[in-house]
């Protein structure tokens, strides 16, 4: 039951935010962010702090990094979030092992442990996430407005550079709480599935929002039914299910062969 | 990120009294080496026109080595056109960029009047898809109006039927119409435009040019139009400045086009193409349907009579 609600009220946070990701073409770099998140949790183990703190901290201090990086053009962007993203998996991987020693189970990390929430981890997920929503509601516009066109919406006046800071914010923050149920390497497609799926049956930024979380919520029921009935892992069966979704939604165009 | 206006010259002629009107040393055309004593350098800068809704002294920028921007002073007019024209890699778009506040220039100062609205139609739109879009929303991310409010301005542009439709199901023309919406919803002091007319056919753009005439008449704001070329635009322009990285001349589009600079830039033909131009400006008003008593878009002589 604790894994229905933190996995619906994830799906409810993650849907607009992944719209975002999608239309900035963020994905990997949201990715990059994510397996910093293991280094995040190799530190909070040592320490003995409370994981989606450490993680938050992390993911952070990973967005700041990369904001700084932006900045010179000589490696490519993209390379440099492939490159940042494995040393992070990596530099974490190797990490957790050195704390926990070899009985560290890896896959908890990696893929997450929706059946293994803790109470602490809900009020993360309800507090946290309402605070990323009303934060997002908060920039809607502008950030809508900068993901059309940036200069355009900088002619119009939209301070772009308060904007995006805000949204890379929200960002770290929301995959810092995703980690813990969907792990390093499934928290990007928790945010990105459901927004792709919701694409072609959308007419506005709005509609594709809501068709986002309703796919989210649907796929986290099916997935943890499907993890229950058949014994297997919660974090990969609803992102199955989010794939079979996507699947379903893209088809008729893919048939149409337009748009 | 966003530029921040160039301050970093401290602005030293404001406390110069005034030797002529602002406006004189573009008005007519007495300077046809205008940049050589156009240096930030030279003493000779120009103070800010304080009637002006964007006034730029002594822009200069470089990037990667090459000086785009020479040493530009530029001044829009409420109720003005203005037509920037120059040859590609003048600086047309870095110019219009730094007046916007997109891009800083290295040296010189921009100024805009407080509390100026810019409506903005940029060079490229290209639309994404990946975000549901309909063409009110669109509309509406310009300025949060009414759905009524917005139903007129895509009317005012021709584009009264588009509302409903999604942004990227639109054709060249069709998009140019409503990214000129948008600018229009915000109610704009100025209205920039550049090379508005990229992917429409000849017809269309000397459609758009007589909209954005008769627009300017209705609502009185002041039009900065980038053009690579002056063939159609002249009839709408009150004022044109030749940009070749340093400004070559400007004034009247008749004084301008006759400008031995000008003739350099464009090459003689140009000049022959304005006189084919006076031939054709007699059935423009037949293309356009609409026969107009004399508009005060059609301004043919003189400096721009600004009575500020």
């Amino acid at each position: 039951m604790r894994a229905l609600f933190a996995g619906i009220g994830l799906a409810i946070v993650a849907a607009p935010l992944g719209c975002f990701v999608v239309w900035r073409r963020m994905a990997y770099y949201g990715e990059t962010v994510a397996q910093a998140g293991l280094i995040g949790i190799a530190a909070g183990l040592a320490l003995s702090l409370n994981l989606t703190a450490s993680v938050l901290v992390v993911t952070l201090a990973v967005s700041a990094l990369l904001v700084l990086l932006s900045r010179q053009q000589i490696v490519p962007f993209d390379s440099l979030l492939g490159l940042l993203a494995h040393a992070a998996l990596a530099v974490g991987v190797i990490a957790a092992s050195l704390v926990r020693g070899p009985q560290l189970d890896l896959m908890a990390f990696l893929f997450g442990d929706i059946f293994a929430i803790t109470s602490t981890d809900l009020r993360w997920i309800y507090i946290g996430g309402g605070v990323a929503l009303v934060a997002l509601l908060f920039v809607w516009r502008p950030l809508l407005a900068l993901s059309v066109h940036e200069d355009l919406a900088a002619a119009e006046g939209v301070p772009t550079g308060r904007v995006k800071l805000m949204f890379v914010l929200v960002l770290a923050l929301v995959v810092a709480i995703a980690i813990k149920i969907v792990g390093v390497l499934l928290t990007i497609a928790f945010l990105i599935m459901p927004a792709a799926a919701a694409r072609p049956l959308s007419e506005t930024p709005e509609q594709m929002a809501l068709f986002a979380a309703i796919f989210g919520a649907l796929s986290v029921a099916l997935g943890l039914f499907v993890s229950v009935t058949f014994d297997t892992p919660g974090g990969p069966s609803i992102v199955l299910i989010l794939a079979l979704i996507f699947a379903a939604a893209i088809f008729p165009t893919v048939l149409r062969g337009r748009r | 990120m966003q530029g921040r206006d160039a301050q970093d010259r401290p602005l030293r002629d404001t406390d110069r009294p005034l030797p002529r009107p602002a406006h004189d040393h573009r008005g007519d055309l007495d300077h046809p080496h205008h940049h050589h004593h156009a240096d930030a350098g030279a003493g000779a800068a120009l103070p800010h026109d304080s009637n002006a809704l964007i006034s730029a002294r002594s822009l200069w920028l470089s990037r990667s080595g090459r000086t785009i921007l020479q040493g530009i002073d530029i001044d829009i007019a409420a109720n003005e056109i203005l037509t920037l024209i120059g040859p590609n890699g003048a600086g047309k778009t870095t110019l219009v960029r730094v007046l916007l506040g997109l891009e800083a220039s290295d040296k010189g100062t921009t100024r805009r009047k407080p509390g100026l609205v810019v409506g903005y139609v940029p060079q490229r739109f290209e639309v994404d898809r990946a975000i549901p879009l309909t063409v009110a929303r669109f509309v509406g991310l310009g300025r949060n109006a009414e759905d009524e409010e917005i139903a007129r301005v895509l009317g005012e542009v021709g584009a009264g039927q588009l509302g409903d439709r999604q942004l990227s199901e639109l054709s060249g023309g069709e998009l140019q119409r409503v990214v000129l919406a948008r600018a229009l919803v915000r109610s704009p002091s100025v209205l920039v435009l550049d090379e508005p007319v990229r992917g429409v056919d000849y017809v269309g753009e000397a459609e758009l040019y007589t909209l954005i005439g008769r627009l300017r008449s209705e609502h009185g704001f002041g039009v900065l139009l980038v053009s690579h070329d002056l063939h159609v635009v002249m009839a709408q322009s009150d004022r044109v400045v030749c940009l070749n990285r340093h400004v070559c001349c400007s004034g009247v589009p008749q004084s301008v086009a006759q400008h031995p600079e000008y003739a350099r830039l464009f090459g003689p033909q140009a000049a022959r193409a304005f006189g084919l131009y006076h031939h054709s400006h007699d059935h423009r008003h037949d293309l356009a349907g609409e026969p107009r008593p004399p508009r005060a878009t059609d301004r043919p002589s003189g400096a721009p009579s600004d009575g500020q």
